[in-house]
């Protein structure tokens, strides 16, 4: 029968029966529980444990947010954008002119008035990275596409001129960012001592990737994402206009690194108009380990990393310049292409 | 169920002396070839002789650098790609390209730009691929050869396309799954959808196609009907190096 000769009615869940088990690959899950569970020995005290691990795993959400951006921008298209840390600096920055006027709220020790302001600061570092990341694209990455070696002079240019723009704007000093009244402090866990701000980088990394993870298996557009991650030609084939695809997903990898840049700025405390090009080694690294743009490769990765620089920093503090790089050695040996790669460029 | 065919002297691409470089390499070289409306149309040739270049310049995925590609009374050699596939045209390529990481589901959810895939046309498509069924909500990367392809060409069928352009579908597959090709492109055959097929595989195309043009070096040098062809094995030996054994 031609299929047009009857109505069309939209499809609903199509039953398999005895359908095979899908293979799962969750030997990069464990990763990172089973790192921490070798550590315990090692560190030889619970609370200290604790308080390294809930360290390691905050720093690992600030980096993932930073990172997962730049990982999608790669993947889909192609693109070595070594200016991502300019958006981090910018992000960093931005979040400047809501908490240096609003500082007096910052002061007062309300959760709520604090969540508030550094809502809106994430808010405007967004907005401001976002369009910064749509004009970037626009002007500086889109007549390099496919041309590697001009992305990566032309993207170190522009974080270059992106730094001076911020000595030009804020001063060349560094700018202290100390916490909201709120976010100070610790709570004790009987003898471990967890960060208070921590804990809110730990909840705003895991929103994160939950958002991403929703979008990109739940939505269309997070479906043509993933595809042209993994084949934009036959994206494209498939009459989908993935340059519109390309902008969309710049501008919300470099509002991601902006609002990574407010979380690791506050973390610091301090702001610099070099912090964000100081962060690219690491961002590069759990791109590498996770597997050019795959998401959940990023996340693990950037977990994997700030774990490893806090367990080896308190063991054996020499180790802990190098841990990163042996750690990204050590992955590639044992996966070449990263724990999950997607792209095939 | 045989459709109602305009007529077959308005033919639904024409290719009129078209060219295509690749870097330095001049790939086809004055390429003339015409698509009839409806049923099936073979591009054959030796290996290089330019079939795959030929199919993606039609798709605008390398451009042509001279000539003229006319779809459905309409230029599209300076249309992108998006803009070729949204006029009506589907590509299945030699790899076959499916998303690996997504679900056969996502697969063809994304080939319906319509929105919703259409129920009754996907139980058409089950009909001859009941293995896509069975495999739904299965990541497409984890499929056998023959499945990939199935999910390849499901995905370019899911909604109604004046023009399939189908590039080695038989490539690396077991016989019985090429006999399975077979029937769904006859099925296929009896809608208003013309087939544009390269093959190496002359038995399935001598078995499907209703028009042929053979290619080498770049350009047409026999276009006619495929039972002429099938018929002078002395024409397919000069033309293709086909020995009676080859076929059998």
């Amino acid at each position: 029968m031609h299929p047009s000769a009857t109505t069309a009615t939209p499809v609903t869940a199509t039953a398999p029966d005895a359908l095979p088990q899908v293979p799962h690959d969750i030997a990069p899950l464990l990763l990172v529980p089973l790192l921490a569970l070798l550590m315990l020995p090692l560190v030889g005290s619970l609370p200290i444990w604790i308080t390294l691990t809930v360290a390691g795993l905050a720093m690992g959400m600030m980096i993932f947010i930073m990172a997962s951006g730049l990982t999608l921008i790669f993947g889909l298209m192609g693109v070595l954008n070594f200016g991502h840390g300019a958006f981090v600096s910018v992000g960093a920055f931005t979040a400047t002119l809501v908490f240096l006027p609003l500082r007096g709220w910052l002061e007062v020790d309300s959760l709520l008035l604090n969540l508030g302001v550094l809502g809106l600061a994430i808010l405007l570092a967004m907005l401001v990275t976002g369009i910064l990341g749509w004009a970037f694209e626009r002007v500086i990455i889109q007549p390099v596409y496919g041309q590697h070696l001009k992305q990566i002079l032309i993207t170190t240019g522009g974080m270059i001129v992106a730094e001076q723009l911020i000595n030009v704007i804020w001063g060349a000093e560094q700018i202290p960012l100390p916490l909201p009244a709120s976010f100070r402090g610790a709570f004790l866990l009987g003898d471990a001592a967890i960060e208070k701000y921590r804990l809110i980088a730990v909840i705003v990394g895991l929103t994160v990737f939950a958002v991403m993870f929703l979008v990109l298996n739940r939505t269309k557009i997070g479906l043509l994402i993933r595809a042209g991650v993994e084949n934009r030609e036959m994206v494209e084939a498939l009459g989908y206009r993935i340059r519109r695809l390309f902008v969309l997903v710049f501008a919300a990898g470099s509002a991601l690194a902006g609002l990574g840049g407010v979380m690791w700025g506050l973390y610091k405390e301090t702001l610099t108009a070099a912090m964000g090009g100081e962060t690219m080694v690491m961002i590069f690294i759990v791109i590498i380990i996770g597997g050019l743009g795959s998401v959940g490769g990023c996340f693990i990765g950037s977990l994997l990393m700030a774990l490893v620089v806090n367990y080896a920093g308190f063991l054996a503090p020499k180790l802990a310049l190098v841990s990163n790089i042996l750690l990204m050695i050590t992955v590639l040996l044992w996966r070449p292409a990263g724990l999950y790669p997607v792209a095939q460029h | 169920m045989v459709q109602a065919q305009p007529p077959m002297s308005e033919p639904l691409l024409t290719l009129n002396a078209m060219h295509t470089h690749i870097g330095q390499f001049h790939i086809l070289q004055g390429v003339d070839m015409v698509v009839p409306r409806g049923g099936v149309s073979a591009l054959l040739g030796r290996n290089g002789a330019g079939k795959t270049t030929t199919l993606r310049t039609i798709m605008g995925l390398w451009p042509a650098s001279q000539g003229s590609i006319r779809f459905d009374g309409k230029e599209i050699g300076k249309l992108t790609t998006p803009a070729i596939a949204q006029s009506g045209i589907a590509y299945v390529p030699e790899s076959m390209a499916i998303f690996s990481a997504l679900t056969v589901k996502e697969n063809l959810y994304l080939a319906a730009r319509e929105g919703e895939m259409d129920s009754v046309r996907l139980e058409w498509i089950f009909g001859f691929f009941p293995a896509l069924k069975k495999f739904w909500n299965y990541p497409a990367g984890n499929l056998s050869g023959g499945q990939k392809q199935m999910v390849a060409i499901a995905r370019a069928i899911v909604e109604p396309r004046k023009l399939l352009l189908i590039d080695e579908p038989t490539k690396g597959l077991a016989p019985a799954i090429v006999h399975n090709l077979i029937a769904a492109f006859r099925e296929l055959k009896t809608t208003d959808t013309t087939i544009l097929l390269v093959e190496q595989n002359f038995s399935f195309v001598s078995a499907l196609a209703d028009h042929v043009a053979v290619m080498d070096d770049g350009r047409i040098v026999h276009a006619g009907a495929m039972r002429d062809l099938a018929e002078d094995q002395k024409l397919q030996q000069r033309l293709l190096g086909l020995s009676l054994d080859s076929h059998q």
